[in-house]
């Protein structure tokens, strides 16, 4: 058994960088910051360090997940009272889900989709139609978002069946700018003005408000930082668990050889339509979430430069894995608030990363690891003994 | 006697002007070892191609196990029982051998949505059995193997890359299986432990089906119960392995006219 310490060590110095990291005001501090935590990833790697923290999470993954999501509770209550760093974590665990849904597509199907902010605006203007011309429960625009999503997507099936490589990743952009355009000439929809959405009241509490428990008063987005991290705890539960599945082996197997995956019986449009639909709904629920954070959303939102955004963000966190994501997403989302100098540069900073990542580290930042089954399910140092674990976990005797 | 397992008839298969198969009249019958031999370019990996489904036959029929499977796409061929290995080794690198052998075995695993995301439990006692049963196979071909049952595929060697193809096209326990020269690329020596493995795995499920395309002439001696060969599309001879290497169009074939 490795011992969870190293799990939990890292757990605590993610935590206390991440507090930090969005506390610091001046463009000094988070530069000097980053190249901390350069130099921090380089050393531990000469040493051995990542090696032994990523065996120690294989091995206490509970563990490990259960820290992670105190450490994120506690910076979040740190920060209680500064809108505008829960708003940024808020969007950043939505562009999270996001992503997830582009992992579920592109990291494990081989479905690109250059149009994961059209997916999302879909959900936020669901939320928007939704709340402005029914009278339904606010909170079903979540489900609703998500459905809307995966039905639209539904249309681009048969062509990204039909084409492959450059080719859908055209259809996928134009779709992406139709989009947007049909955005602007619908009036229903608010023209180029956009929509307003109301906010989002559950039980009668109304999310807009800000929580106050005796002293405590939490900012007006607090409530909204709940229910993302609620939305992405449950999407990561999900993508991982597809993941290790036989629905996630079939997904990689006719990613890698189409040809070999039909000749043992897999269906390729099943499990492409599969990926490609459960993506959606990922981007579309989140989209729902966030435009009820934004309160009032309009198609420059939800540009062909902001799925870009969401493909980079995959493509850095290291493709098909969670965890990458995760943390490519949260340096996305807060790095240009942080660093105003690169604000109006930020394209150009994230193609020139993406790039430096495709030439030197093309599998990503944290790249996927081989798949398992079972949290710890493999561990090659121990060697033939390693039958035990598995025996005892799968319970087959 | 029984009708045949495999029955292909009248099979013509063409590229633009080129005739790959040229009404090739083929039986495979129920337990039988048949090599399948020819030049290069004679047409005996479009005939695995076509019976698997990934061509369609320009005429002609392929029944398989009274079945009329002429149309039949490659999920269905599979699904009725026939599997193969591919001449240029085709394999899913980045993943591991359990994970390349479960990919043979689609038809018997749950694919139910509910099934895999939660209920964990028994998801996780199917992977164990599945995962016995994958290093039982492993373990006839290489015992060393079975206990390296998730190395990822690329980090072995030709020959192991060949034997866990060959229990990805066995995990799922098929009728006929389809070997396009298992022997590619690797050595004598290994090219007889592999045919070893075959056999012995033979004798363990009864009944398997076996046709073989090799150059191998060894192997095709050692292991075939008859030959088939093909030249130009056409098959030109069939028999005992004796009868057709004595055989002087199929060694004009071979050999070019002396």
């Amino acid at each position: 058994m490795t011992s969870p310490l190293p799990a939990l060590a890292w757990a605590t110095i993610a935590t206390l960088y991440g507090i930090s990291f969005l506390a610091v005001e001046s463009e000094r501090a988070v530069g000097s910051l980053l190249v901390i935590a350069a130099a921090v990833v380089v050393l531990g790697t000469r040493f051995g360090l990542v090696d032994k923290i990523r065996a120690s999470i294989g091995a206490n993954e509970r563990s490990f997940d259960a820290a992670a999501v105190s450490g994120v509770l506690i910076a979040a209550i740190w920060f209680h009272e500064e809108h505008f760093i829960i708003l940024m974590m808020t969007t950043a665990f939505l562009l999270m889900v996001a992503a997830l849904g582009l992992t579920i597509q592109f990291g494990y199907a081989g479905v690109v989709n250059f149009a994961g902010a059209a997916f999302l605006g879909i959900g936020c203007y669901t939320a928007g139609v939704v709340t402005k011309y029914t009278t339904l429960p606010s909170v079903l625009t979540l489900p609703l978002g998500g459905l809307m999503a995966a039905l639209i997507g539904s249309i681009l099936i048969l062509p990204v069946l039909r084409t492959r490589g450059h080719y859908a990743a055209l259809v996928t952009i134009a779709f992406g700018i139709l989009f947007k355009v049909f955005l602007e000439v619908n009036d229903t929809l608010g023209g180029p003005q956009g929509i307003q959405v109301k906010p989002l009241v559950l039980f009668g509490w109304n999310f807009n408000n800000p929580i106050r428990i005796g002293e405590f008063t939490a900012s007006f987005y607090f409530s909204y930082l709940l229910l993302a991290l609620l939305l992405l705890l449950l999407s990561f539960a999900f993508v991982r668990r597809l993941e290790r599945s036989w629905i996630g082996l079939s997904m990689d197997a006719i990613r890698l050889d189409e040809v070999a995956s039909a000749c043992y019986g897999l269906d390729l449009a099943r499990w492409k339509v599969l990926a490609f639909t459960l993506g959606n709904f990922l981007a579309g629920m989140a989209g729902a979430a966030y435009g009820h954070v934004l309160g009032f959303i309009a198609p420059n939102n939800f540009t062909f430069g902001d799925s870009l955004i969401l493909v980079s963000i995959v493509l850095l966190g290291g493709i098909g894995n969670a965890w990458g994501v995760a943390v490519a997403a949260a340096f996305v989302v807060i790095l240009p608030e942080k660093f105003q100098v690169i604000q109006e540069y930020r394209f150009l900073l994230y193609a020139g990363l993406v790039i430096l990542v495709l030439l030197f580290r093309p599998e990503g930042l944290l790249p996927r690891r081989m798949r398992e089954y079972m949290p710890g399910w493999r561990q090659p140092d121990l060697g033939p003994t390693r039958d035990q674990p598995l025996g005892h976990k799968g319970g087959a005797r | 006697m029984n009708a045949a397992l495999l029955i292909c008839q009248g099979l013509t298969c063409r590229f633009g002007g080129l005739v790959a198969l040229d009404r090739v009249d083929f039986e495979v019958n129920e337990g039988e070892i048949v090599g399948l031999i020819g030049p290069n370019g004679s047409g005996k990996t479009t005939l695995f191609n076509v019976v698997t489904g990934i061509y369609g036959a320009d005429e002609g029929s392929v029944r398989f196990a009274g079945a009329d499977v002429s149309a039949a796409t490659p999920q269905a061929i599979y699904h009725a029982g026939i599997t193969r290995t591919f001449q240029r080794s085709r394999m899913c690198l980045p993943l591991s051998v359990f994970d390349n052998i479960m990919v043979g075995n689609h038809k018997r695993l749950n694919h139910g949505l509910a099934f895999n995301l939660l209920r964990r439990r028994a998801f996780a006692a199917e992977l164990g059995r599945h995962c016995d049963e994958a290093r039982e196979l492993l373990a006839v071909f290489n015992p060393e193997l079975a206990t390296r049952i998730d190395v990822p595929a690329a980090g072995l060697a030709m020959i192991d890359r060949r034997r866990v193809e060959i229990c990805r096209a066995l995990i799922s326990r098929p009728r006929l299986i389809l070997l396009d020269e298992p022997s590619a690329g690797m050595t004598h020596d290994e090219t007889r432990h592999l045919m070893d493995d075959i056999l012995s795995v033979r004798t363990r499920i009864p009944g398997l089906t076996i046709v073989i395309i090799e150059h191998e002439m060894g192997v095709i001696e050692r292991s075939t119960d008859r030959c088939v060969v093909l030249n130009y599309g056409r098959k030109i001879k069939e028999g005992s392995f004796a009868e057709v290497a004595s055989d002087r169009q199929v060694q004009e074939a071979y050999l070019g006219v002396a």
